[in-house]
């Protein structure tokens, strides 16, 4: 699988490439710098790009502005974008733009090893990786959230991670069938209609929890 | 022309207000003369042992109220006078020789004195002024009346001099009416004229303007250290008890698991899970600083996205409407962030509001910043330290703050900073 990493510190951008080539990926390009990266993403469309939100020259969003061009110019490209800290506001900007694989992660997940391989793996086949915490802060502003019941709220902050339910139902310790039952109940309380997609349901839901 | 009767009344209660000004002025007037009668028995007792050194003071402090009084009566007709006297050291003043000294060698006090007579003529000239014009047009208006009791030949009003018919008589209403109106018209433009006059005077020098500046600038310097310096003391605290502290521990912990790998590897493991997850607290506390210090949002998209990403984070709805030309530069963009920030937690603590709202914009050097909600209002700077903090954060860049927030709401923070777009 070709994998494209964009990272201006040296030691992260080492350690990334390092633990992706020993999990099988095929690293086609390393950029270290803002704008480098859209024509070296346009070039290689690799099939999935792993970013740094802050990039050089400005040390601003440069990575996430490069990520949102590409993915309008190749709609789908699947992005991981990883980030010293998280913010719901660029997990809008991110889903606004055309579907396709999402990830949104803060850069201490990459220490999980095998969480964060799943959520590349995840986000190359179209899926979505929503850090925790960017879940937790909108989870925590949504009054309407009350009518759920606290495992629903779990079930939930689980789903519009990008989690599968079979990941939930191990995650929590209980049946996926108790999952599937859980998020049924859940998605008709919140009025938002089922689907069999994985990834327009975590859509769905953040687009509920962004509102 | 048309007629505005709403103005039309508008102008007539400026105008009467004017006129009863005047009277005040007039009865205000007269106390001058005593006053500076009192100041200078005072002076001239100055050598009379304990007496002297008592006495110049204590009447100085009633000429200040006196003074004070004319420049507030100054400030409702729109001529600001700033209180031009040396402020008190901070270690206060003991009665006495230094008390003496503070009062004369302040040069307001001087001015003070000699504003006393001039502006005493002033005032009772434009005053009786003021007040006998609109009289002498309410006289008019009642004249024809009068004057078939007064009968004829020896009296008259306005340009009809004598009144010698009944039609002549006639006359005395219509000018009555525009006398009248000129005088409710000139009243509170005399009230103005008269405020300048005491401008001349009881306004601070250009020097005292520049010592009241210092002043002021001193005093929010020392703000701006203390805060800054009681940053400093909390970051350095967390990086010490928070961060450092579990690096260590981390690195203890992986040095036991290596020694431990080869003869109990479960326990490595375990050890090393431990490692992890200390890690990962260590950089979620470094992160939580760092938003503390500078929150990285702000950084990266300037006020406007660090508002608005502020904004999806609270448990009530907030509308935002920030747009600036430009960015401020980063101290003050960093104040003005932390300023809103605080209004909106205070929001969320204590208005129990369902809506807030955050608006800004920058015009002819000041950026404006208006922070909303539909609370239940009562917000009193003096009850807590948010407002206090808003106020000396903005005061470092000579900022100011202006709360609306009557009981019920709703409360409207007004915040501006002068600043280069």
């Amino acid at each position: 699988m070709r994998v494209v990493i964009a990272e201006d510190h040296a030691l992260l951008r080492d350690g990334l490439t390092r633990l992706l080539v020993a999990f099988d990926f095929d690293v086609v390009a390393v950029v270290d710098n803002g704008p480098a990266l859209l024509p070296t993403l346009l070039e290689h469309r690799p099939d999935v790009a792993v970013l740094d939100v802050r990039l050089p020259p400005t040390f601003t969003d440069e990575g996430l502005q490069a990520a949102i061009a590409a993915r309008t110019r190749l709609p789908g490209l699947p992005v991981l974008m990883l980030s010293q800290h998280v913010e719901p506001l660029y997990a809008r900007e991110l889903l606004s733009t055309p579907h396709g694989g999402i990830g949104y992660l803060l850069k201490d997940r990459v220490a999980d090893v095998s969480d964060f391989v799943d959520a590349v793996h995840r986000v190359a086949g179209g899926g979505t990786a929503m850090d925790p915490e960017v879940i937790s802060r909108l989870l925590a502003r949504r009054e309407p959230l009350a009518v759920l019941t606290a495992r629903e709220r779990e079930v939930l902050g689980e789903m519009a991670q990008g989690r599968s339910n079979a990941a939930i139902a191990t995650q929590l310790g209980v049946t996926e069938k108790a999952v599937s039952k859980h998020i049924n109940n859940m998605l008709t309380k919140l009025d938002l209609p089922p689907s069999d997609d994985d990834n327009r349901r975590v859509l769905a839901v953040l687009a509920y929890l962004n509102a | 022309m048309r007629v505005d009767a709403a103005g039309l009344g508008r102008g007539a209660r400026r105008g009467v207000r004017g006129v009863l000004d005047a009277v005040a002025a007039i009865g205000l007037a007269l106390t001058n003369i005593p006053l500076l009668a009192v100041a200078v028995v005072a002076l001239v007792l100055t050598p009379v042992p304990y007496l002297g050194l008592a006495l110049v003071p204590w009447t100085m402090t009633l000429v200040r109220k006196r003074t004070d009084l004319e420049r507030r009566r100054a400030s409702q007709t729109g001529v600001l006078i700033t209180r031009p006297y040396h402020p008190l050291p901070e270690r206060g003043v003991a009665d006495g020789w230094e008390r003496f000294r503070w009062t004369v060698t302040d040069p307001a006090t001087w001015r003070d004195l000699a504003w006393l007579a001039p502006g005493a003529a002033v005032g009772l000239i434009l005053g009786a002024v003021g007040v006998l014009v609109p009289l002498y047009g309410l006289l008019g208006l009642t004249l024809t009346p009068s004057w078939i009791w007064l009968g004829t030949g020896w009296y008259g009003y306005g340009a009809v001099w004598s009144i010698d018919t009944f039609l002549a008589g006639l006359l005395s209403v219509p000018q009555g009416v525009l006398i009248l109106a000129a005088g409710l018209w000139l009243a509170p433009w005399l009230r103005r004229v008269d405020a300048l006059f005491a401008r001349l005077l009881l306004a601070p020098t250009r020097a005292a303007e520049l010592r009241l500046r210092v002043t002021q600038l001193t005093a929010t310097r020392a703000g701006t250290v203390d805060a800054q310096a009681a940053e400093l003391r909390r970051i350095e605290r967390d990086l010490h008890d928070g961060a450092r502290a579990r690096l260590a521990s981390l690195s203890m912990t992986i040095g036991l698991a290596d020694n431990l790998i080869d003869r109990d590897p479960a326990e490595a493991h375990k050890l090393l899970a431990e490692a992890r997850a200390s890690s990962r607290t260590a950089l979620a506390e470094l992160r939580d600083l760092v938003r503390g210090i500078h929150p990285p949002v702000l950084a990266e998209r300037g006020l406007a996205g660090a508002v608005r990403a502020l904004a999806l984070s609270l448990p009530i709805p907030i509308t935002v409407d920030v747009d600036l030309p430009g960015r401020p530069d980063l101290p003050l963009e960093s104040a003005a962030y932390f300023a809103v920030a605080e209004a909106l937690t205070n929001i969320i603590r204590h208005s129990r509001a369902h809506h807030g709202s955050v608006f800004s914009r920058y015009a002819a050097g000041l950026l404006t910043m208006v922070v909303t909600d539909d609370g239940r209002g009562g917000a009193d700077p003096a009850a807590g330290t948010g407002l206090r903090g808003i106020e000396r954060r903005l005061a470092a860049f000579d900022g100011t703050i202006m709360l609306s927030s009557p009981p019920g709401g709703p409360t409207v923070i007004t915040m501006e900073l002068p600043c280069a777009l």
